[in-house]
């Protein structure tokens, strides 16, 4: 097969026709942030924090591919503060507790604040009125804390063939729904793949919360991007 | 009852072949047959269609034509698009609301009128406008807004409204509506005559490439805005492999300010459809499709008709003008409220059935679009142009307009101007001319192109309209000198924070951000660091949003802080540890009410 190259960096890299900018990083061991991306599930270009400059435009990594002689700029100064503008948007937009929040140290969108040295937003908080749905007797949605990435949307379609949840409404008023007047009344399954999936503390499997002391947590020894993002194996089971 | 209404749904699915692409048309048609879309009928559309009432639920709610809970038999949509608003649009909503009785939103108690507000309907020329169903409502007042409210309490009728029409196929028995076209200078590309069929024998009697080739020749770009070669883009969706192709016309005109598609929809169908046919032809394609937005739904009855004498000469439907094997036809696909479906990837997006989502590009429509099938997306204008250019000739095209870009332009002129109306220019006018024409009354500044494209001040009315210098989609907006561009800046944003799909981080959070720092310094609240946050969260939003929508968005904004004076005058520095946001007077005002006497200090 063909093999195509090209430069993140000034670095010369190859990968395969096809393939996204991100795929062909993480293929030459180069970090490329990203939230909305997960697995082999189909990209959809939303969170917008693997933003790379392509041949001068910028472009979403997770979904732009590649090509012959392009050149990505990945991490340079400007890029770094574009992906810290939107990752501090996202912090803002929704009602983000860390110091308290049950997903206790395995957020990636924590971890991205930690790796990119963000104390506090440099945005105001919007504050948003959100509910939570405690209806499933084994996981919860914490609206609160939705990022509004999709991976579950795509997850919960893709690899556990139903189709649990997806957006409604649009701009600024689109959520997350579930397929029935609450969680419970879904077909959703402690066991679907989708309840590892969730990036951020949104969608959560009840009970297992703060199960990994503080200093032993993935991102607690080094920053996202040097440990491979905590896999359905690394997070804790749940007790029965 | 509730089996009544199943078996009602069941039957709407069935008519579209239960098909999930024709989920737009299942929704319209249920909300029309019962004013809204329950968690019922949504139910059984999933059931019927093989989806999921969640998927139903995310398409409802993407359209602001939708509801899932019933509203007035009557919906008022008035119009507040920037010129509706300089027009006297607050007077209008004020009477409309005192009259009906309910704040912006509600509706009647009696379950009989829902009073709303839209964006831009396409009807700048004669603002203050309204939609009321589908009828549409022009030069509003306030004597006459309560008139019409009056009228309407009475019989719930909105076509009773319809006391006289307009010029041209505005009176057309199918279409009835008091709207004027104000054509107010014709060239010789649109309204100037239009034999059905002739351009298509011209096409005809050339091979498909040939009638692409004939099309490069005439240099004709995209008349949307982004200017992208026809031909060129003709030609690779012929090239792109598949079986099937599509020659999709977005007809879905929202961009505020612009009209011009209005105007050529009432008087140009034939010519429209006839450059679809051509396309068709061009491209190997059998169906087309035109994206009708939902503002214009009354002209849907007619164009239906001007579809269907097509058919009848032949000129559309199986061996057209009798060329074997030459089949194609075209089918109107109504939108339902939704700016971003414009954008060509979010229109084929709710051309399939779903959320008006733009797509991710690549791979482009020419190579997948709709369905997944290669896919030309053409405007209303262009796919006219196309049509005469079969007539006429590429040579006799290429030689009007500017050095670069060829052909005339259809311009929708409005704001601060004595004529506003549509006008045919070739390219390389001027701004200054144009506002000559229009009769502008003591300019300040222009918006080319709409809010989307880019505002200039008086030292660039020396500019010419080309996609070298002011590009535009068409619409040309007209401030006078009173008006503060920043204060316009903030109503567009406005306007694109309800727009937006949502989809992206920057665009769906970074506008509302955005908005707030505006309204802070229009509000005399603004410090000098607001001007330099104003400006790197515009720009960083305008870089990494995803799509044309949020790339634009801030614009306005940047268009306004790029101004003259900059607005360094606009705000004060910070008094020592006083927060320039905080009103200490109104934020006693709630203590002063419960205590029952006045602040002293305050």
């Amino acid at each position: 097969m063909k093999t195509i190259k090209f430069t993140i960096d000034g670095r010369e890299v190859s990968g395969q026709p096809g393939q996204t900018i991100l795929k062909a990083a993480e293929t030459a061991g180069i970090y490329v942030p990203r939230l909305c991306a997960f697995k082999d599930v189909i990209p959809r270009g939303s969170c917008r924090v693997c933003s790379v400059r392509v041949n001068g435009r910028i472009q979403a990594g997770c979904v732009q591919t590649i090509s012959d002689g392009m050149v990505v700029e990945n991490d340079t100064a400007e890029i770094r503060e574009f992906r810290k503008a939107i990752i501090d948007m996202l912090f803002v937009e929704g009602n983000h507790y860390c110091m308290f929040c049950e997903k206790s140290g395995l957020c990636e969108l924590q971890a991205l604040a930690y790796r990119f040295g963000i104390a506090a937003p440099q945005y105001p908080y919007l504050n948003p009125d959100r509910p939570v749905d405690l209806s499933h007797p084994d996981v919860y949605l914490d609206h609160n804390r939705c990022i509004q990435c999709g991976r579950c949307v795509r997850v919960s379609q893709e690899l556990d063939n139903k189709n649990v949840f997806q957006f409604v409404h649009r701009g600024h008023r689109k959520r997350l729904q579930v397929n029935g007047e609450a969680l419970a009344a879904t077909s959703l399954a402690i066991t679907d793949q989708v309840t590892a999936a969730c990036p951020v503390g949104a969608l959560m499997k009840k009970r297992v919360g703060y199960v990994v002391p503080v200093g032993q947590r993935p991102y607690d020894r080094k920053p996202i991007g040097l440990v491979s993002s905590p896999e359905p194996s690394a997070q804790p089971a749940a007790h029965a | 009852m509730k089996q009544a209404v199943a078996a009602a749904v069941e039957g709407i699915c069935q008519h579209f072949g239960s098909d999930r692409n024709r989920m737009m048309d299942i929704v319209i048609a249920v909300q029309e047959r019962f004013g809204c879309v329950s968690t019922e009928a949504m139910e059984v559309i999933a059931r019927e269609v093989n989806s999921h009432r969640v998927e139903v639920e995310s398409v409802v709610t993407f359209y602001t034509f939708f509801s899932m809970k019933p509203r007035g038999r009557v919906i008022i949509r008035l119009c507040k698009d920037i010129v509706d608003w300089m027009k006297g649009y607050e007077a209008v909503a004020d009477a409309v609301a005192k009259e009906l009785g309910v704040t912006m939103g509600e509706t009647t108690p009696d379950g009989a009128i829902t009073l709303a507000r839209t964006p831009c309907i396409g009807m700048s020329d004669q603002a203050p406008a309204a939609l009321v169903n589908d009828v549409v409502v022009t030069n509003l007042n306030p004597e006459r807004a309560r008139q019409m409210v009056r009228h309407l309490r009475r019989h719930l009728d909105p076509h009773q409204l319809i006391t006289m029409v307009g010029d041209g196929n505005n009176a057309h028995p199918l279409v009835r509506a008091m709207v004027r076209n104000n054509i107010r200078r014709r060239g010789p590309v649109y309204f100037n005559g239009f034999v059905p069929g002739a351009s298509l024998q011209q096409a005809l009697a050339r091979s498909p490439e040939a009638v692409i080739a004939e099309i490069r020749a005439s240099r004709l770009r995209g008349r949307g805005g982004a200017g992208f070669a026809t031909g060129q883009k003709w030609e690779f969706a012929r090239n792109a492999p598949g079986e099937t192709r599509y020659v999709l016309c977005n007809a879905d005109e929202g961009e505020p300010g612009t009209f011009k598609d209005r105007v050529l929809l009432t008087e140009c169908a034939d010519q429209l459809f006839e450059g679809m046919t051509i396309a068709g032809y061009a491209l190997g394609s059998r169906i087309g499709i035109v994206y009708l937005r939902g503002e214009y739904a009354y002209l849907r009855a007619f164009l239906a008709s001007v579809l269907e004498e097509r058919r009848q000469q032949g000129l559309l439907g199986r061996n057209i003008l009798n060329r074997a094997g030459f089949d194609f036809d075209i089918r109107i696909q109504m939108g339902a409220g939704a700016y971003v479906c414009g954008e060509e990837t979010a229109l084929i997006s709710s051309c399939e059935g779903l959320r008006g989502d733009p797509k991710n590009r690549p791979p482009f429509p020419a190579q997948k679009g709709y369905l997944g099938c290669p896919t030309i997306v053409n405007n209303v204008e262009t796919l006219c142009a196309v049509a005469r250019i079969m007539e006429k000739g590429a040579e006799w095209f290429a030689a009007m307009g500017s050095e670069r870009t060829t052909g005339t332009k259809l311009l929708s002129i409005c704001g601060d101007c004595r004529k506003p109306g549509v006008y045919e220019v070739p390219f390389g006018v001027t701004a200054r001319e144009l506002l000559e024409m229009a009769e502008a009354d003591n300019p300040g500044a222009m918006l080319i192109g709409g809010p989307c494209r880019q505002m200039i001040g008086p030292e660039r009315f020396g500019g010419q309209i080309c996609y070298d210098d002011l590009a535009t989609g068409g619409a040309i907006l007209i401030f006078n000198r009173a008006r503060d561009r920043l204060e316009i800046a903030e109503h567009y944003l406005d306007f694109f924070i309800e727009e937006s799909c949502g989809h992206c981080t920057p665009c769906r959070v970074g506008l509302i951000l955005l908005k707030r720092a505006v309204h802070k310094v229009v509000n005399g609240a603004g410090e000098p660091a607001d001007l330099d946050y104003m400006r790197r969260l515009a720009y960083t939003i305008g870089q990494t949003s995803r799509c044309g929508l949020g790339q634009a968005a801030p614009n306005p904004v940047l268009g306004a802080l790029q101004s003259l004076h900059g607005y360094a005058d606009m705000v004060g520095e910070r008094k020592s540890g006083l927060l320039s946001t905080f009103d200490l007077s109104k934020a006693v005002v709630d203590a002063e009410l419960s205590t029952g006497r006045m602040s002293q200090y305050v």
